[in-house]
Parts: structure tokens; C-alpha cells; sequence
């Protein structure tokens, strides 16, 4: 998969499907291509976050440690984008992400992120955008749910 | 040292001085002769004037010419042999030459023997001054800056070594000269004699008072310079805190200040100077003044003849010269009089440490005694405040001591005693009953040691750092061939000459005994265990792997390691470790290496295919065109010109990303739009000749795995191959030395270690791929015992200035290790470990702990936290620099107070 390629997949990636091409070729660019053998992990709960990822091919499991041992709570597949949280907000991984097959991903050092982010400020609004829907859209499934339960 | 330098001269230089006088004396003979010989051929051999009479003259008449000395006195010796007026010029010719070579050689013998008594005199001051450095009392630092010191050594004391050649001959040969004119004069007329002498008396004692104020304006002139050196180094050793307050303007002004002083100081001697000069030359012409003006009345009245007086005239013709220059010889003596009072004054300190203390020991260095006693030692720098106050202890050598305290209890100043470089202002310290500041400084520098809170490193290698310790005396003589040995023996003996040592710092120094070992051969595991000790062994380790090996030196570690190439490149064939590392193979396009590494296929040696260099070396570039791949590399540069332009162009000029990821910088990004643009898409043909250059650099920094651009397909990769393989086959002669191909088969020089076990590149992107390559790499080199091996290469890492090229806790644990690996009688360790984490800082006591147990050896543990001090049989807890508790653990925490108090914080 050349640079291109990336490109076009990083526009169909939400959190970024805003953001002009150009920019996205250099977010590319300055990012590096990583792949994990199955069972590897991106990144382990609690650890500081330094990177975010966008999955190119392959499947992987969110996990999370809970008193008994850890459980899956969702998997992310091409396309998905992960670890943002830990790098937006400073706080660490919230989640292991673990290879279920052979992955294939985009990483975005913090770095690289928070200097293009510091050149194209519309990309932060686009982000920011994204985020916002995001939690109008939590913000509408609590609604519903207090509804459901109300009723 | 002799305060007056003439004593100090003519103590260290007598026989010499003598010989040099002699040379002088007879040198005069020839001086005169060739003299009066060409008188002799102009007048009888040339003009025949003494042919006039007869055919033939005596010839050989040797006479001895005086009257430059003494006018008209002539003394005959020989009577000679008859010649003509032809065999007598021709003669006389060749007496006159010969008179002249040997003249010549009498004053090429004298300068020759002057300058190598003022080299071997200055020779022996710098080395005084310099074993006086090593014989300061330690506080004196405190006030010394070493760039003074510096100075002074090197450029402040170099005038005496041009004057100590003169120091004696000049006057007497100036004197000589100036009291035979001056007799000539008393013997033609005592009056006028007596006038000249009291004139000339004038000039002497005059014209020193007028040069006093030079004199004196010199000196400051060389303190003022002095200092100008030490507030430089002082500016280059507090550079970051200039930067870090903003204070350089403050900085500026201070410099500029003391250039204006220097300059006042400076024009000032040049006023003084001239005035001095011009008195000087007055006086001087006053004795000419006189006899003209006494003469002169004498002939008139008739108390004396004319011819008299022109004689007078005459014999003064060749007196201002030696005076004058008796007068200069004496302001140079003066000056270098002040300079070197004014250096010595620097170099004696009140304490000097006796030169026996620094003696070098017979045999391997006594025990140190089993028992230190302090008594009531107080340590005050100005007598009010007390460091320490009235410490009184008992120490067996063997104990296992920790001192805990808070951070102005003293305890560091403690740990500073024990170790003699802070010495006490009262009090004493016995070693078995006797005085511990008299043992020699081997006994102290074998037996035990100490690591402070700082360590300093030389510039040297690691392993020469770690052995710094060990080298108290020589211990084996350095081998050398006859020749050499001759050569080594002479310079030796001119070094005792000059009252040098004649110490050879290529013999071994190293007392492996100390370090537990029997010689060069079972050295590094004892390195290797002490470098274990403090944790740095790893870091070395990877140090070593980052290092070269020369096979012609190593030819077995060259070989042992091609092994662990096979061996690695064998487990890497394991499913697992598929995909992380791409290897060089002479047959396949590597796509994890540039576009310059895959067509070179090997390590640039110099500079001619080092870096962008490759893109335009004149025979690389006949390789693609002959290859035609040339254009299409030129298309790629474009292709990654338009792609850089396209990415870069919005990003400001400063931003990090243009470093870390741009093929084309900042600053050329906009000249490459600008070509861009004129081309209008027009593809490589329209490129200027001028701009191709700048186009190639780019595609030969290209990695297709990294850069992922799509650039190079497989027919690509054909070509590139094709390129690679021209590129080897006609490589010129001259530029065989330029690189070193990769050959599975050989070990490559130019390559780090690490290089050389892979053979190949990791794949880019590989999660944990360098971790995991990093320690299959480990494992093979263990179970090939190489893992030694690869930290002696390491031990040769060069540790630069103050060892900055190590991170500071490296420092530190080299520092300590440098104390362990001489395994030493009484270790003092005083809050060394401070710089490290807290577990480190565990682990560290424990394994010097352990250690010391085990060999019953002493350690004094100054802790930096109270906590340290738990597995330590003794314990002494200080406050305001006294001892407040001393005993076991469990006793103290019975007693509580301080001492709980502490290790609860």
C-alpha cells in the first residue's frame, strides 16, 4: 500500500473525513505504517499514550482490565481509528489493544498530530466537529436509554 | 623554589654556562681574525704594498690582531714561509674563508647550546610548576581558576627560556668589551676617563629608575592578561547559564571593560616606553657631548694632543654599543625577574603536600593498617563555621559503616576526610598510631578509595577511565626494539637533565594484582564483574555494538563474530522472526535501503560516497548514464519534488516536521517551487542542466519501505540492480579504498559490530521488531561467548570532555565502578549514588555490600537517604557537624531519637 492509498482510506476514517487531502497526504506522510503480528498489543491500559492509530487491514480487540481479569468489550477493524482519547485528553490508555490477526496500521505520533494540528487549526475544527457529534450523538443514546427506562 | 631566578639559573645550569662562556672567549679570536685578513689581502695581496720591496713576503706569520681591543697591539707568534704576491692572495683568500666558517661554526655552536639550556631550564620550571599543581592542598583549588594556572604554565613563563641562555654570557661578554674601551680611555687621559665613567655611571643608574615605571605597568599588564584567560573559560564553562538568564550583554560589558583596562594598561607602557627611550638616547650622546667639549678645551689649552683626543674619540666609538645593550640586557632581566616572581608567587601555597608522599613505591603498595582513630576533627574553612565539630571515632578498616544525617550534619565533609581531600583544621586522625595525613598517597590511592557526589572523566576511553585506579606505578617495562630502546634511553636522559622524571607512560601501568587479576589476559571478566556491580555493563554493551573492530587487529573477534552473523541469520529463518529483517543480498533490490545504499551495496570508507556526496560523484554518475537509468532517477527527483512541494508548502519554515521529514529543507522548498512552476509540468527534458544535480540528491535519499511513494517497481528495482552491479565491476582503482561491499562472507571494517552480526536492515514498521532482533542478537552472542567480547569493544568508547558523550548516571556509575574495580581495603562512598532512581540506588549498595562482606573489606556508606543505611552493621547519624548516635541498628532504633526520626522521614 503506497502513500495514495492511505489517503484515500484516511478520507473514509470519520474523525478525519473532513479534513482537505492534502493534509491528509502529509499526515500520511509523517506518519509510519506499523503492523502487528496476532497477540501483539498497540498499546496496554494504564500506559501513557504517545500515539493514535489508524487500522489499515486486520482485526483487533479492545480489552479492558476489570477485577476479574480482562474482557472484550468491542473489536476494530479497518477503517476505525483508536488511542486518540489518551492523546487528546493527556490521560492514559483507557483500553489494551490487542492484535487478533495480523494488523496493519497507520501510527500518528502525539508530536506529528499536535504540530499539523498547531499549522491547519481548521483541522482541529474538524476534529473538533467530529468529536462534538460524537458526544450529541452518546448524548441522544442516554436520552433514549433514560427514556427506555422510564417507561 | 628560589625566589631570584639567578639563583635558580645559574643552580640548574652552572656547567653549561661555563662551557657557553668559554666558547665566547675563544670565539673572539676568530672574530678578530676575520677581521684584519681582508685588510691584509686588499692591501699586499691585491694592491702589493708589502711587494713592493721584495718578490716574496714570510707568509704564516701568525699574529694575533688586537686592536679592536687594543688598537695597534699586535702579537707575533710564527715567522712563517716565503710566498708571491699571487700564492699569497690566493692564500690569504682561503684563510680568509676558512677564518669565516669557523667563525661561522663558533656562533652556530654558541646559539645551538644557549637555546637548548633555555628549552631544557624552561623544560624544567614548567615541570616544577606543574608537580607543584599536583602538590596543592586541596582547598587551594578553591581559589585558583585553572585557566590561570594554564596560562601561567604555558605562555606567562616562555620569555625566560629566550633569556636564560643570555642570563650570564651577555653581561660578561658585553662588560668585557665595554671595560677594555673604558681602559683605553683611563690610558689616554685618566680626566677624561674619569668623565666618560661618571657619565656612563649616570646612564646606568638613570635610565633603570626610568624604565621602573615600564617594569611596572608589565607586571599588571600580565596579571590583567592573566585574568582575561580565566574569565573566558569561565565564560565557556557557565555558557548555558549566560543563556539560560539572558545575561550575555552583562557578559559583553564585564569583557569590554577589562579590554579597555588592558588597553590603558598597554598604551600606557607604550608612553612610558618611548619616554624612557628618548632619555635613553639623549644620555647616551651625552659622553660625546663631554669628550668633544673637555677634549676639545685640553687641546686648546694645550694640557693634551689632538691625536689624543681623536683616539679617545675612537676607543668611545665601540663603547655605546655594549652599554646599551648591557642597558637592554637589563631591562630584560628585570622583566623576566617580575614574571617569574609573579609565577612562582601562584604555585606556593600555604600546605603543600611533601614531594615523599607522592613518592612511587618500590614493590606492590603495604596494607593500610587496620584501624583509623579520629580525634576531635574539626573542620572549619574560617573558623566560625564548623563543618565538622570535634569528630571522634574509631574506624577498623574492615567495618561496614553507614552515615546518616540530614544535609548540613556534616556527613559529606565527613566522608571528604576520610578520603584527604578536605583537610582538617584541628584534630587528628591515626592509622594504627600513626599520622594518617603522612601515609604515602599510594598506600591511600591502592588501598582505598572514594566516589563523591561528582565524578570527573578524562577524555579518554572507557576502559582507560575504569583503569585510571589501577595505575599507581609502572609495573611491566614497555618492550621496544634496539633502535627504539636507544631512542627511548636518550630522551630519557635529556629528561633527567632537565630534572623531569624519567617515567615512561607507555610502559604498563596497570597493578592488575589490585584488580584481582594476573595480567592483560584475565582482566576484562574482573572489568566486566565490576562494571556488573554498578549496572553498567548493558550500557556498554551497547556501546561496544555500536562500535567498529579493525579485523587486522582483531582477526579472531572479526572471525568470532562472521560466526554470529551465520548463527543469527540461521534463527532467523524461524517462521516467528519472519519479515523483520531484510537481508543484503547482492541479487535482490533492498527495500528497506536508499536508492544511494542499494546501488553502492556497501559502507562508504572517507568522504567520497559518504552522505549526498554519492549523488554527484563523477564516477557514480557515469554509472547510470552508462547504465541508462540516469533520467529516470532525474524523474524521480522530480516526482519528489512536486510531492515535497505539494506537502510541505503550507507548513511554516521553523516547523520540526520539515527536519524530520522533508527531502528538501525549508529553505529551499520555495527555489524548488520556483523550478516547478517554470516548468509548467513539462516533465525532465525541460529541466535545466544546472538544476539536475539538485534533482538527483533526491531519489538517492529514497527508502521505498519508509517513504512509501510508490517510486520503484519491479522494473525499477531491475535497473537499480543492473546499476549496483555496473557500479562494482568497473570501480577504478583509486576509488577502491571508497567502500567496502557487503560480502556475506567477510567481516566488514567499516561497519559497526552490530552491522555486522545483521547483515541486513530491519523492516520498517515491524511492531517490536528492534526489541525483538535486539535480543536475538543478545542470545547469540551469549551462547557464542561473544557477549564479553562486544563490551571490550565498548570499554574502547571514548568518553569526551568531562565524559560528556555519557549520559550523567553513566557517569556516576563509571565513576563507581573505577573505585570497585581496585577492590579496595576501605571504599567511601559518599552520597554517589544519589543521582540514580531509588531502586537502583538499592540494588547498587546491595552488590557493594556484598561484595565488601564477602572479602572483608571496609565501606563507609555517607547514605543520601537514612533509609540506605539498614543492612549496615554501624551506623553513625551526625547533626550540625557532630557525631549524635553511633551503633548497631537495632540499638539505635531501641533508643529512638534522632535516629528514628530520620528513618521515619
Amino acid at each position: 500500500m503506497n502513500l495514495n492509498e492511505e489517503v484515500e482510506l484516511l478520507k473514509g476514517v470519520p474523525i478525519l473525513s473532513k479534513i482537505e487531502p492534502a493534509k491528509l497526504k502529509l499526515l500520511a506522510f509523517t506518519s509510519e505504517r506499523v503492523n502487528y503480528a496476532e497477540g501483539q498489543e498497540l498499546c496496554h491500559q494504564g500506559d501513557p499514550g504517545d500515539a493514535m492509530y489508524v487500522i489499515l487491514g486486520g482485526v483487533a480487540d479492545v480489552l479492558i482490565d476489570t477485577p476479574t481479569g480482562q474482557i472484550q468489550v468491542a473489536e476494530m477493524k479497518k477503517n476505525d481509528f483508536l488511542g486518540e482519547i489518551a492523546v487528546l485528553c493527556d490521560v492514559p490508555r483507557t483500553a489494551t489493544i490487542k492484535a487478533r490477526e495480523p494488523l496493519s496500521t497507520l501510527k500518528i505520533s502525539k508530536d506529528t498530530f499536535y504540530r499539523m494540528v498547531g499549522e491547519f487549526p481548521t483541522m482541529a475544527i474538524e476534529i473538533m466537529r467530529e468529536l462534538a457529534h460524537r458526544v450529541e450523538d452518546t448524548n441522544k443514546k442516554l436520552r433514549e436509554a433514560t427514556a427506555n427506562k422510564a417507561a | 623554589m628560589q625566589r631570584n631566578l639567578f639563583t635558580y639559573i645559574w643552580r640548574h645550569s652552572r656547567p653549561e654556562q661555563i662551557v657557553i662562556l668559554g666558547l665566547v672567549v675563544l670565539a673572539q679570536v676568530f672574530y678578530f681574525m676575520s677581521l684584519t685578513v681582508p685588510k691584509s689581502v686588499i692591501n699586499n695581496g691585491i694592491q702589493g704594498n708589502a711587494f713592493k720591496d721584495s718578490k716574496t713576503i714570510p707568509f704564516l706569520v701568525f699574529e694575533l690582531d688586537l686592536s679592536a681591543i687594543l688598537p695597534g697591539k699586535i702579537i707575533r707568534i710564527f715567522d712563517g714561509f716565503q710566498v708571491n704576491q699571487l700564492g699569497y692572495l690566493v692564500t690569504m683568500s682561503f684563510v680568509f674563508l676558512g677564518a669565516v666558517i669557523v667563525n661561522g661554526l663558533f656562533k652556530k655552536s654558541i646559539n645551538t647550546q644557549k637555546g637548548r639550556m633555555g628549552e631544557r631550564m624552561l623544560r624544567r620550571l614548567r615541570y616544577e610548576l606543574y608537580d607543584r599543581i599536583l602538590r596543592f592542598p586541596p582547598a587551594h583549588f578553591r581559589k585558583v581558576k585553572q585557566a590561570e594556572l594554564a596560562t601561567m604554565i604555558k605562555d606567562e613563563v616562555e620569555p625566560l627560556g629566550g633569556f636564560i641562555g643570555d642570563a650570564f654570557v651577555q653581561p660578561m661578554f658585553l662588560g668585557g668589551q665595554a671595560l677594555t674601551a673604558i681602559i683605553f680611555i683611563m690610558m689616554q687621559n685618566w680626566l677624561l676617563g674619569i668623565v666618560v665613567v661618571v657619565l656612563l655611571a649616570a646612564q646606568m643608574a638613570i635610565i633603570p629608575r626610568l624604565r621602573r615605571p615600564v617594569l611596572v605597568l608589565g607586571r599588571l599588564r600580565q596579571i590583567s592578561a592573566r585574568q582575561l584567560a580565566g574569565r573566558i573559560a569561565e565564560t565557556a564553562d557557565g555558557v548555558h547559564e549566560i543563556h539560560i538568564h539572558g545575561a550575555a550583554n552583562y557578559e559583553r560589558a564585564d569583557i569590554s571593560e577589562r579590554l579597555g583596562r588592558i588597553f590603558k594598561i598597554r598604551f600606557d607602557l607604550y608612553q612610558k616606553k618611548f619616554v624612557a627611550k628618548f632619555w635613553n638616547n639623549i644620555l647616551s650622546q651625552a659622553t660625546p657631548f663631554a669628550i668633544f667639549l673637555i677634549g676639545g678645551y685640553f687641546a686648546i689649552t694645550g694640557q693634551m694632543d689632538v691625536g689624543a683626543v681623536v683616539g679617545v674619540l675612537l676607543a668611545y666609538k665601540d663603547l655605546p654599543s655594549p652599554i646599551k645593550e648591557l642597558i637592554d640586557w637589563d631591562q630584560q632581566r628585570q622583566d623576566v625577574q617580575i614574571k617569574y616572581e609573579q609565577v612562582i608567587d601562584q604555585f606556593q601555597p600555604e600546605g603543600m603536600m611533601p614531594e615523599a608522599l607522592q613518592a612511587i613505591p618500590d614493590g606492590p603498595p603495604p596494607p593500610l593498617g587496620r584501624e583509623l582513630a579520629l580525634a576531635g576533627v574539626t573542620v572549619s574553612e574560617d573558623g566560625r563555621v564548623k563543618q565538622l565539630d570535634s569528630v571522634s571515632m574509631v574506624l577498623p578498616t574492615c567495618s561496614k559503616l553507614a552515615v546518616i544525617g540530614g544535609s548540613s550534619s556534616g556527613k559529606d565533609v565527613l566522608g571528604q576526610v576520610l578520603a584527604r581531600i578536605t583537610l582538617p583544621s584541628a584534630g587528628s586522625i591515626k592509622i594504627d598510631g600513626s599520622d594518617f595525613f603522612q601515609l604515602p598517597e599510594y598506600v591511600l590511592g591502592a588501598r582505598t578509595s572514594y566516589v563523591g557526589q561528582e565524578t570527573y572523566l578524562f577524555p579518554i576511553s572507557v576502559r582507560d577511565n575504569l583503569l585510571f585506579g589501577l595505575k599507581i606505578r609502572p609495573i611491566t617495562p614497555a618492550k621496544y626494539d634496539d633502535k627504539t630502546r636507544a631512542e627511548r634511553e636518550l630522551f630519557w636522559k635529556e629528561a633527567e637533565r632537565a630534572g623531569n622524571p624519567a617515567l615512561d607512560p607507555t610502559a604498563d601501568w596497570i597493578d592488575y594484582e589490585l584488580a584481582g587479576a594476573t595480567g592483560p589476559a584475565d582482566l576484562l571478566p574482573r572489568i566486566v564483574e565490576a562494571l556488573k556491580q554498578v549496572e553498567l555493563d548493558e550500557d556498554i554493551y551497547a556501546l561496544g555494538l555500536r562500535g567498529t573492530v579493525d579485523p587486522a587487529l582483531r582477526p579472531d573477534l572479526a572471525e568470532r563474530i562472521l560466526k554470529a552473523r551465520h548463527e543469527l541469520h540461521g534463527r532467523l529463518q524461524d517462521p516467528s522472526y519472519a519479515g523483520l529483517i531484510e537481508t543484503f543480498n547482492g541479487d535482490r533490490y533492498n527495500r528497506n535501503l536508499s536508492v544511494a545504499e542499494n546501488i553502492l551495496f556497501g559502507t562508504p570508507l572517507g568522504k567520497d560516497f559518504a552522505g549526498d556526496n554519492i549523488a554527484v560523484d563523477p564516477y557514480m554518475q557515469s554509472v547510470l548514464r552508462a547504465t541508462g537509468i540516469d533520467l529516470d532517477l532525474q524523474r524521480m527527483g522530480l516526482t519528489i519534488a512536486e510531492t515535497m512541494v505539494e506537502l510541505f508548502s503550507g507548513l511554516s519554515p521553523d516547523n520540526p516536521l520539515f527536519e524530520q521529514y522533508s527531502f528538501i529543507s525549508a529553505d529551499e522548498l520555495p527555489n524548488v517551487r520556483l523550478l516547478l512552476q517554470r516548468l509548467g509540468g513539462k516533465g525532465i527534458d525541460a529541466v535545466p542542466e544546472a538544476d539536475r544535480p539538485r534533482l538527483m540528491t533526491l531519489p538517492f535519499r529514497y527508502i521505498e519501505a519508509r517513504h512509501r511513494l510508490g517510486l520503484i517497481d519491479a522494473e525499477m528495482e531491475e535497473r537499480l540492480l543492473a546499476a549496483r552491479h555496473a557500479f562494482a565491476s568497473s570501480l577504478p582503482e583509486p576509488l577502491r579504498g571508497a567502500v567496502e561491499f557487503y560480502d556475506f562472507q567477510r567481516y566488514n571494517s567499516a561497519a559497526t559490530l552490530q552491522d555486522n552480526i545483521l547483515f541486513g536492515r530491519l523492516v520498517y514498521g515491524q511492531a517490536q521488531g528492534e526489541q525483538r532482533i535486539g535480543t536475538l542478537t543478545s542470545d547469540v552472542l551469549n551462547e557464542l561467548g561473544l557477549h564479553n567480547s562486544v563490551i571490550e569493544v565498548g570499554l574502547e568508547y571514548n568518553v569526551g570532555v568531562g565524559g560528556k558523550r555519557l549520559t550523567a548516571t553513566q557517569r556516576q556509575k563509571l565513576g563507581i565502578a573505577r573505585a570497585l574495580i581496585k577492590r579496595p581495603q576501605l571504599l567511601v562512598v559518599n552520597e554517589a549514588v544519589a543521582a540514580f532512581d531509588g531502586r537502583t540506588q538499592d540494588r547498587i549498595r546491595d552488590n557493594i555490600l556484598a561484595t565488601a562482606k564477602k572479602d572483608d573489606r571496609g565501606v563507609v556508606w555517607i547514605a543520601n537517604r537514612p533509609s540506605q543505611a539498614e543492612p549496615f552493621e554501624q551506623i553513625v547519624v551526625m547533626q550540625g557537624g557532630r557525631i549524635a548516635a553511633q551503633g548497631k541498628p537495632s540499638e539505635l532504633a531501641a533508643k529512638g531519637g534522632l535516629y528514628a526520626e530520620l528513618m521515619a522521614s
